[in-house]
């Protein structure tokens, strides 16, 4: 049923098919080993600016951005769900646009602004797309939550108040296993500002219960 | 061993009930370090296993000269480097009620993905070439694919090796049977007015959580191992691993970090006894984890299963025998096969109140993937069978589906005696059903889903998109009767705060703020004063582990004790400042109040305690239940079957739940609306497939559709509450529920639509077409 896995440079739903997409396996896999196993590959100095810092980077030629964020940049709020351009788990914003940074190599990205969640917040300030998230059950285990929290952002960045539908067609490519999306969905509302009034079947007495606001700093 | 005091009146309540933020919301928006693969070790070494090519072979020997003088190489594993000591993966309490099948390495493959040996090296580029240059010399033996003729005579025996033990009869293929009753059902079909027999098939379901198995294993500074492992089980962990290693449990330390989804694929020992045998034979820190590809056949998938259900009724709908046979298909090891496949007796049948109920239940090894414990556990299963069938029958009576499950379905009161006869792999307990609000669940999911003016009783009319609705009513459990229990840990600190320790698993599912909620309401505090910790297998009490719908009431209870007693000490220290008796005391606010309105806060309690009466308050208690009351659900589906293309589109699904008292109303939502998800790809679109000689076809999230977004209908999610005794200001469960009724609510509202009953899951759109073909 998954119909819209997100193009390399494109979050437009509906094109290109997954298949397609998995022939472009990622090189660090068969590549390296292939040539003998060793760190092959000279290594190649890159500047990119991270969540808004500035970095120069020598990393391998064969490297993706996923591994480059991880590994070298230990930025590890990206997460890797399958590495074949799949499931979203690693998506990014290069030039604002979300890209699935298991596909990228990270060569490809001298010069480019990128994004991962870990520039969403402004210290221990949560954006609102961060803090609906955190206060409406959109994040279950958590793990495809940074991939989404940056589509989403660039989904806002570009339609400030979205319909349902553009919230589900801009997230059909990553997937949760856990919320069944809703919260999800309602969570991007939310922060947009356009979420309908009550949802079905809150307990009897219950729907308007207090939502207790924590401190950002989790305690 | 219930919770003993009464619930205090909801409308009283600061923090049981509400809404609240999840204790660990910030650390998941921010990407802030929190799952195993987030830390970096210096000198980590990454681990791969060589899969087994075949699906069922020996080993006549193997070769890893070439691999370990390969530069980057720290260790090669075969089955003659590590002890031979049969177990079972299955994170289950000891004694664990599966066979002992299962080898860390063995001189046998018996599925495509089998373990054949394990490398540790430098990077994953060296160690998959180290696995290339391992010879093995096969000898092929037949793969046994077929559940059906598994155990025909002159059948390949999987397991012939002799130390295995459990085992219900190796030479047959047969891992274990269940066989059961109530009553007589030979007498009550003689006493039916009507009677239908009828089969169903179930397909292998992969949990597909987004994070694969990955666990990190060190030796730390006193060589103890350390495993940091996504895990549901750490305490089982720990203890399968010391016996497969022959290591004391002292010198093993299981943490697990936060985990990225388990679903009962992580109720197992998966990957730990490998990566700690690495570890233990380099020296050196090692990462194992499946990569997605792996995760689909090498880590464990849902059982299928085929169901043959007769069942006898009156003519006024009064169900009166019921006999179930499952055949069953556990795989190449037995984790869970025959505790899954009692539950889809156990937790199913006696959902009707029949006088004469029957289960005969055949599990048989193949060589295929390894099934095992997964959301739902068996009941996905049995209820996919049982609300087809009632749905017919009710058809076949003239009733309308939602009476005749009223008027047949157990209620407050009743006794289940069949859950004494199928418990944990031995005799269970009866269980007394102490609250149920299963009618208000139908009543108000039918309006919900609107009923009436949606039904369209199983008339194909005119043109090309057609609509029905459909029903399922389903139940669970709330932990394992007798076996289950956690403990959990409080301790004061001088701002009024509480560290509370527990060995309960948050796999996503959000009981780390239902347990703070917990201990937050118990105390009279807010719950930013709960700082919970799980687990650690140094550092929090034993738990039983995620698994069974346990967590809220088991480790709940557990919860709610020690923090009852905590309150209790606090209120003496109080007593000294405030000059009043203990007992008159009361909790809230953060403070403690003395009857005349005098009020000192826990702070300053706490404060007093530690530095004038020189005493750390810290309490520990303990907690199991000797019955597992049900959650009860009623699923409704809302479907359009395209008569063109035979796709069965969900319009509108509706979860009516009676889960107890809901402790935080917007999780139980949560768990409801992913079990609907995960049902719905259960119902029509996920199944590993493996080809004729057992190798998978879609071990990938192309061809392994699992639902996004954009698939999903309209979602009604109705929390029904009831007050249930056992359970902690009287919660019961609800994480599994809501998955046993989406298939068959959707084949049911298919039949409403098109009057073809689909009795095989996935619903595909071949299989609409063929039958609509039939009836053009």
């Amino acid at each position: 049923m998954k119909q819209t896995p997100k193009g390399a440079r494109t979050r437009a739903a509906g094109k290109g098919t997954g298949a397609a997409r998995r022939k472009t396996a990622r090189p660090a896999a068969g590549g390296g080993a292939a040539s003998g196993g060793a760190e092959a590959g000279a290594r190649v100095r890159l500047s990119l600016t991270v969540n808004g810092e500035p970095r120069e980077v020598l990393v391998e030629g064969y490297k993706t951005l996923l591994e480059l964020l991880r590994e070298d940049l230990g930025l590890t709020g990206t997460k890797h769900g399958c590495e074949l351009g799949e499931c979203g788990a690693c998506a990014v914003l290069v030039e604002g646009e979300p890209v699935l940074s298991c596909l990228r190599l990270a060569v490809e990205c001298e010069g480019a602004r990128v994004t991962t969640v870990e520039g969403l917040a402004h210290g221990p300030d949560l954006s609102p797309l961060q803090r609906a998230f955190a206060d409406k059950g959109a994040a279950q285990c958590g793990y495809c939550t940074p991939g989404i929290l940056v589509t989403a952002q660039a989904l806002l960045d570009r339609t400030p108040r979205p319909t349902r539908e553009q919230i589900a067609a801009a997230l059909s490519g990553n997937l949760c296993r856990c919320t069944g999306y809703l919260q999800i969905i309602e969570a991007v509302e939310a922060a947009a500002g356009t979420q309908a009034q009550g949802r079905g079947g809150a307990p009897d007495g219950r729907r308007d219960a207090p939502v207790q606001r924590r401190s950002e700093a989790g305690a | 061993m219930s919770g003993a005091s009464p619930p205090s009146p909801p409308s009283r309540r600061a923090v049981v009930g509400r809404r609240v933020r999840k204790v660990d919301g910030f650390k998941l928006v921010t990407g802030r370090t929190a799952f195993t693969d987030d830390i970096a070790l210096p000198g980590l070494l990454v681990g791969r296993i060589l899969a087994s090519p075949h699906a069922h072979a020996r080993i006549r020997d193997i070769d890893t000269r070439r691999a370990k003088a390969l530069p980057g190489v720290h260790a090669v594993l075969t089955w003659k480097d590590v002890p031979r000591v049969p177990h079972t993966t299955a994170g289950q309490a000891w004694p664990e009620p599966s066979p002992y099948d299962t080898y860390l390495l063995d001189s046998k493959v018996r599925f495509v993905g089998d373990r054949v040996a394990a490398v540790a090296a430098e990077t994953r580029a060296v160690a998959e070439e180290a696995l290339r240059l391992i010879e093995v010399d096969w000898e092929v033996l037949p793969p046994v694919l077929d559940m059906e003729h598994a155990m025909d005579p002159g059948t390949a025996v999987i397991h012939d090796e002799p130390d295995a033990t459990g085992i219900r009869d190796a030479a047959r293929n047969l891992a274990g049977d269940i066989h059961t009753h109530i009553g007589d059902v030979e007498a009550g079909f003689r006493e039916s007015d009507l009677i239908l027999e009828r089969e169903y098939r179930t397909p292998r379901q992969q949990h597909a959580m987004l994070e694969p198995h990955i666990v990190i294993c060190w030796l730390d500074a006193d060589n103890r191992l350390v495993i940091r492992t996504s895990t549901q089980i750490p305490f089982h962990v720990r203890r399968q691993v010391a016996m497969i290693l022959r290591i004391p449990v002292s010198r093993i330390r299981v943490i697990k970090p936060r985990i990225g989804g388990g679903f009962g694929g992580k109720q197992e020992m998966v990957l730990e006894d490998l990566c700690a045998a690495l570890t233990l034979a380099s020296g050196r820190p090692v990462k194992l984890e499946y990569s997605r590809h792996e995760e689909f056949f090498m880590a464990r998938t849902r059982h299928p299963q085929i169901l043959r259900l007769r069942m006898g009724v009156k003519r006024d709908g009064t169900i009166v025998a019921h006999h179930m046979r499952v055949l069953a298909a556990t795989g190449a090891y037995g984790s869970h096969c025959t505790t899954v496949q009692g539950n889809t007796g156990s937790k199913v049948l006696p959902l009707y109140r029949a006088p004469h109920l029957r289960f005969d239940c055949d599990v048989v090894y193949l060589t295929t993937p390894q099934a095992g414990a997964f959301r739902g556990y068996g009941c996905p299963q049995g209820y996919f069978a049982q609300e087809s069938l009632v749905d017919e029958i009710a058809h076949e009576l003239g009733m309308d589906p939602i009476a005749f499950r009223l008027k047949n379905a157990i209620r407050q009161g009743d006794v289940d005696e069949l859950s004494a006869q199928l418990g944990e792999g031995k005799k269970g307990l009866p269980r007394t059903i102490r609250s149920c609000g299963l009618p208000e669940c139908l009543e108000k999911g039918a309006a919900a889903i609107g009923w009436k003016e949606q039904r369209n009783g199983g008339v194909r009319r005119p043109g090309r998109l057609l609509r029905g609705v459909g029903v399922a009513t389903t139940m669970q459990g709330s932990g394992i009767a007798g076996v289950d229990f956690a403990g959990a840990f409080l301790k004061a600190n001088e701002d009024g705060s509480f560290n509370l320790q527990v060995g309960a698993t948050d796999l996503g599912t959000g009981s780390d703020t239902v347990l703070a909620q917990i201990a937050a309401e118990t105390l009279g505090v807010s719950l930013d004063k709960i700082l919970i910790y799980s687990s650690d297998t140094d550092f929090t009490p034993f738990d039983v582990g995620a698994y069974a719908s346990s967590t809220t009431i088991i480790s709940g209870g557990a919860v709610k004790k020690a923090a009852e007693k905590v309150r209790d000490d606090m209120c003496c220290f109080a007593a000294q400042l405030l000059d009043a008796p203990p007992e008159d005391l009361v909790c809230r606010d953060n403070r403690v109040f003395a009857p005349g309105g005098k009020s000192v806060s826990m702070a300053e309690v706490a404060v007093h305690a530690l530095y004038k009466e020189k005493t750390q308050v810290m309490e520990g208690a303990s907690h199991f239940n000797t019955d597992s009351p049900p959650p009860f659900c009623a699923t409704f589906a809302e479907v359009e079957v395209d008569t063109e293309t035979g796709r069965v589109r969900p319009v509108h699904l509706v979860t009516a739940v009676d889960l107890g008292v809901a402790i935080n109303p917007m999780q139980a939502e949560g768990q409801a609306e992913g079990a609907v998800a995960q049902g719905l790809g259960y119902a029509l679109a996920e199944e590993l497939v493996l080809d004729g000689r057992g190798r998978p076809a879609n071990a990938n999230f192309c061809d392994y559709k699992i639902f996004t977004a954009k698939d999903m209908p309209k979602l009604t999610t109705i929390l029904v509450e009831t007050e249930e005794p056992l359970g902690p200001f009287g919660a019961k469960s609800i994480a599994e529920v809501g998955i046993n009724g989406v298939a068959p609510a959707v084949a049911n509202a298919a039949f409403d639509a098109t009057g073809l009953r689909f009795r095989r899951l996935p619903i595909r759109p071949d299989a609409v077409l063929a039958a609509l073909g039939g009836r053009r």
